[in-house]
């Protein structure tokens, strides 16, 4: 059988939910967070090549390095906080986060 | 046609089944190395879809620097990990109801919009995208509409970067007390006279610092 874009359609939109799973399941653990977001933005990657592939057009993996420039950039300076914050707390728990509302 | 078939399944599921160990792995480590092992498989899913070029950027940006950054940071904390599970029996059926929702309305909606829309046409992916008529390679494929028609967004995404590690170095920086660093300004305003001070020690006493 041939391999169709609904394929790769259903297979990012299942690693997107997956993801979210991730960020539902573990609250408290901000780095598996992050780690969830990448999956999610991966899963975007994933739809977005799917589409250009299927319709011939490059645009669509313009756009999936766009998002993956960003994706970089967010988890570096996500981590940069989560270091930043080890460092003034001793924890990563996110429920200590809410410190600076004032 | 069957080999590709078996190739798209294997990888499919090694994707998904690593994300799945991403969010579900007791210890951060593991989940790192599945992330690893998450973002191959979605590189050889590109590779399927003739998308090589990205395939390789992302074996190379996220395998290369994403992932050894978050090994990195998982590493040097030291914080008790058992204790940040404490809420995953409690959140897992609401979390796994709402994500099952999720993914069946997700499946479903991209189901018809690859049986629908304008993508029905193609049967199989042009492996080349834009430039099948000319058998050009999917990087000068690439390159030819990057550096012409989005030009200005890649300068963009530049700039993104460049401020991303400028937040990154601000943000980890710190100064510790205590610590002798280099005053280029006082040593460039030395001179004879406050950088020597003539003493005549008298036996036995030494000198003062």
């Amino acid at each position: 059988m041939t391999i169709g874009l609904a394929h790769y359609l259903a297979v990012a939109a299942i690693l997107f939910t997956i993801g979210v799973f991730g960020i539902f399941v573990n609250r408290k653990n901000i780095i598996v967070i992050l780690m969830s977001v990448e999956l999610i933005l991966l899963a975007v990657n994933i739809n977005l090549v799917a589409f250009s592939s299927y319709l011939g057009n490059v645009t669509g993996q313009i756009f999936a390095m766009f998002v993956l420039t960003v994706a970089a950039a967010e988890a570096a300076v996500g981590l940069a906080i989560l270091v930043t914050f080890f460092r003034n707390r001793g924890d990563i728990a996110v429920d200590d986060v809410s410190m600076m509302k004032g | 046609m069957a080999l590709q078939a078996i190739a798209f399944y294997l990888m499919a599921a090694v994707t998904l089944g690593s994300g799945l160990a991403v969010v579900s792995a007791r210890n951060p480590v593991h989940s790192v190395l599945f992330l690893i092992a998450a973002f191959f498989s979605a590189a050889g899913l590109f590779v399927l879809l003739g998308a090589e070029f990205l395939a390789m950027l992302l074996v190379v940006v996220y395998v290369g620097a994403v992932a050894v950054l978050f090994l990195f940071v998982v590493m040097m904390l030291d914080v008790d990990f058992a204790q940040l599970r404490q809420g995953f029996a409690r959140y897992m059926p609401l979390g796994g109801l709402i994500a099952g929702g999720l993914a069946i309305e997700m499946v479903v909606v991209s189901t018809t919009v690859a049986t629908r829309g304008a993508a029905r046409l193609n049967e199989t992916p042009m492996a080349r995208g834009a430039g099948a008529a000319d058998a050009m390679s999917n990087a000068e494929a690439i390159g030819r509409v990057l550096y012409t028609n989005y030009v200005y967004f890649f300068q963009a995404a530049g700039m993104v970067l460049l401020v991303a590690m400028i937040g990154a170095i601000v943000l980890t920086l710190r100064h510790k007390p205590g610590v002798k660093r280099q005053v280029i300004m006082d040593q460039v305003l030395r001179n004879p006279a406050t950088g020597m001070r003539m003493v005549s020690p008298k036996p036995g006493e030494g000198v003062e610092p």
